[in-house]
């Protein structure tokens, strides 16, 4: 199963180390309060750092434009407007955009979580010839960047007639091995004996799938989905080679569009990466337990 | 992990003994489980086989014809590569990313090792800490990209209004090449350190709390048992990320290509938006592929030799 990451558990290493603390004399006592307030300070100041270019980000998006055009420093705004916003949604397809980009990511995520739990479970508990060359040959793709294969796959795309659709994006993005390879190991841990059993029973193969793995994958399942989703959402390589038209813009592609329009109209920019930044930052906050766990396993981007 | 070098005894399970009448069924399930291995794995097998492995063949093709435009190509051997030898802005990209590469992944690692010690440690609000240092992985390329042309912008960016006000000069951040570089490298930084972050604080997390006290007994202070007990234990996070690091510092592109474009003066020029920029700004296909397999081959042996001479890859999960 998942191991628990957790951003916010409580660690054994941690407690271990405030054990001694606490029982030592009043001396090493003051050298831990120093040592305590050291560390506060330092991750104040990491979060300052981290934290200051979003702030900055939302203060140039809802400021007016001739604040922003001042030589001075100002930390903060002065006034606070929508007009950037208004800009925005008055030059650009923005609705138009939106759509594309969740009609894009929501399909990539669903296709991924499907493909690649059929996939997984034939690599954890079929026992075939070749599985494990296929198994290999698809951990290698995951070094392969799409720039690398991005004229032949251009060339590919339109012959297959995909070109113009969001298919064109969609496809491509769903052949990534690193869902095959995350399946896989979870569905290692589902115990062979329970799919024996079931097999033993008269059931066939997609029935064990469906009524004893898909059950037990839930976990799996949410983790899948939500970083499938976020690398769609965010991704910019292929879909720049892939939507040529206006209309079948994904955010990040608009949002560079944009930018090519506007060019040093910051308010603008910002408004737009905000509309693009803000729905994935909220979901990565409120289901941050499956993205960390995610990432945890995988570290592929 | 990906890496994992050692199964799980799971496959290892043997079977029971078989008498000679049950050995035909067995026979005839082992046929139907093969077929149904296939069949489960056949939506990816044709995915990946159809969108990366034939697009990588056809690329390799590619890279040995001289193209015009998305026509079809004439095969002109190997010129493409001699090309390649002979061509400054392809090496001037290729040391950029070794450049780029060289500094991220140290500097991203050390910075998530500092972050996950800090953030494990006894620290009041210790999980919003953590929050905040990973926010910046939901932030796309491309908006983290103009998150930083809106800061390093030397004219109106707010961190030359900064310098200015502790009294240090302002910098070229775009005009100037080095001070462009600098810029992306931080931009990076600031994107990548958070995920850095995470795989330590899994590794961390994972060794027991009577490895310190035992360090402890013997008498090692803070720097001894973070140098002898915490630094060798993350040793298979510490290589995972490494070729994850080296492997997303080969292959960077969103930031550059959007915050410098490989500019100014090809300063910030590296491999992938130099392949890019040839295969569909100039539309030398053929010679765009070329780079993007040499690209691909120092990948392949990075990793093949980094593989090989790791002693801590077995423990790797």
């Amino acid at each position: 199963m998942v191991t628990t990451t957790s951003v916010n558990g409580n660690t054994r290493a941690t407690r271990a180390r405030h054990r001694p603390a606490r029982s030592a004399g009043p001396r090493s006592r003051r050298g831990s309060r120093v040592g305590l307030i050291a560390r506060i300070a330092g991750a104040v100041a990491i979060s300052i750092v981290v934290l200051f270019p979003l702030y900055w980000m939302l203060v140039v998006a809802f400021s007016p434009r001739s604040e922003l055009l001042g030589g001075t420093l100002r930390l903060w705004p002065r006034s606070f407007t929508f007009e950037n916003f208004d800009r925005v949604v008055a030059g650009f397809p923005v609705a138009t955009w939106f759509g594309n980009s969740v009609a894009i990511s929501t399909t990539v995520a669903v296709l991924t979580v499907l493909v690649n739990l059929l996939g997984g479970y034939a690599l954890a508990q079929l026992r075939f010839r070749g599985s494990s060359v296929v198994f290999l040959i698809a951990l290698t793709t995951l070094m392969i960047p799409v720039q690398v294969i991005m004229v032949p796959l251009f060339r590919l795309v339109t012959n297959l007639g995909l070109y113009g659709s969001y298919w064109a994006v969609i496809l491509p993005s769903a052949a990534s091995a690193f869902g095959l390879f995350l399946a896989r190991q979870f569905i290692l841990s589902i115990p062979r004996d329970l799919i024996e059993a079931a097999r033993i029973d008269g059931a066939s193969h997609l029935r064990v799938f469906t009524s004893i793995v898909l059950p037990l994958s839930k976990p799996l399942i949410a983790v899948l989905f939500f970083m499938t989703l976020l690398q769609s959402w965010n991704d910019f390589a292929w879909p720049l080679i892939a939507l040529k038209q206006n209309e079948l813009f994904t955010l990040p592609i608009g949002l560079l569009y944009l930018q090519g329009q506007f060019g040093s109209d910051f308010g603008a920019t910002m408004a737009f990466a905000l509309i693009n930044v803000i729905p994935m930052v909220v979901l990565f906050l409120v289901f941050q337990r499956f993205f960390v766990q995610g990432f945890a396993r995988s570290g592929l981007k | 992990m990906i890496l994992r070098a050692t199964e799980p005894p799971l496959a290892t399970t043997t079977p029971a003994p078989v008498t000679s009448r049950r050995r035909g069924r067995r026979r005839a399930e082992v046929g139907r489980e093969s077929r149904a291995g296939w069949l489960f794995l056949g939506p990816n097998i044709l995915l990946l086989g159809i969108f990366v492995i034939v697009p990588l063949l056809w690329a390799i093709v590619i890279s040995f014809q001289s193209t015009n435009g998305f026509g079809a190509g004439d095969f002109v051997g190997s010129a493409n590569y001699e090309r390649l030898a002979g061509d400054p802005l392809f090496w001037r990209s290729a040391a950029n990313t070794l450049l780029f590469t060289a500094i991220v992944t140290p500097l991203s690692m050390a910075g998530g090792l500092g972050a996950a010690v800090l953030f494990n440690s006894v620290l009041p609000a210790r999980g919003v800490f953590r929050s905040i240092l990973i926010v910046p992985m939901a932030i796309s390329g491309v908006a983290t990209a103009l998150i930083g042309v809106l800061i390093f912008n030397e004219n109106s960016g707010v961190l030359n209004d900064l310098l200015g006000f502790v009294g240090l000069p302002n910098v070229n951040w775009q005009s100037g090449g080095a001070s462009a570089f600098v810029s992306v490298i931080l931009v990076t930084l600031w994107w990548r350190v958070g995920f850095n972050m995470l795989i330590y604080l899994a590794g961390l997390q994972g060794i027991g709390p009577e490895l310190y006290e035992a360090a402890e007994l013997d008498g090692a202070g803070a720097w001894g048992r973070f140098r002898h007990v915490t630094v060798p234990l993350l040793g298979p996070s510490t290589f995972f990320l490494l070729i994850l690091n080296v492997i997303y510092s080969f292959q960077v592109f969103d930031i550059v290509f959007v915050m410098t474009g490989g500019g100014p003066q090809n300063a910030t020029s590296v491999l992938v938006t130099y392949a890019y920029n040839t295969g569909f700004v100039t539309r030398d296909q053929g010679y765009a592929a070329a780079i993007g397999v040499v690209l691909l081959l120092v990948t392949f042996v990075f990793t093949a030799v980094r593989w090989s001479t790791s002693r801590s890859r077995d423990h790797v999960e």
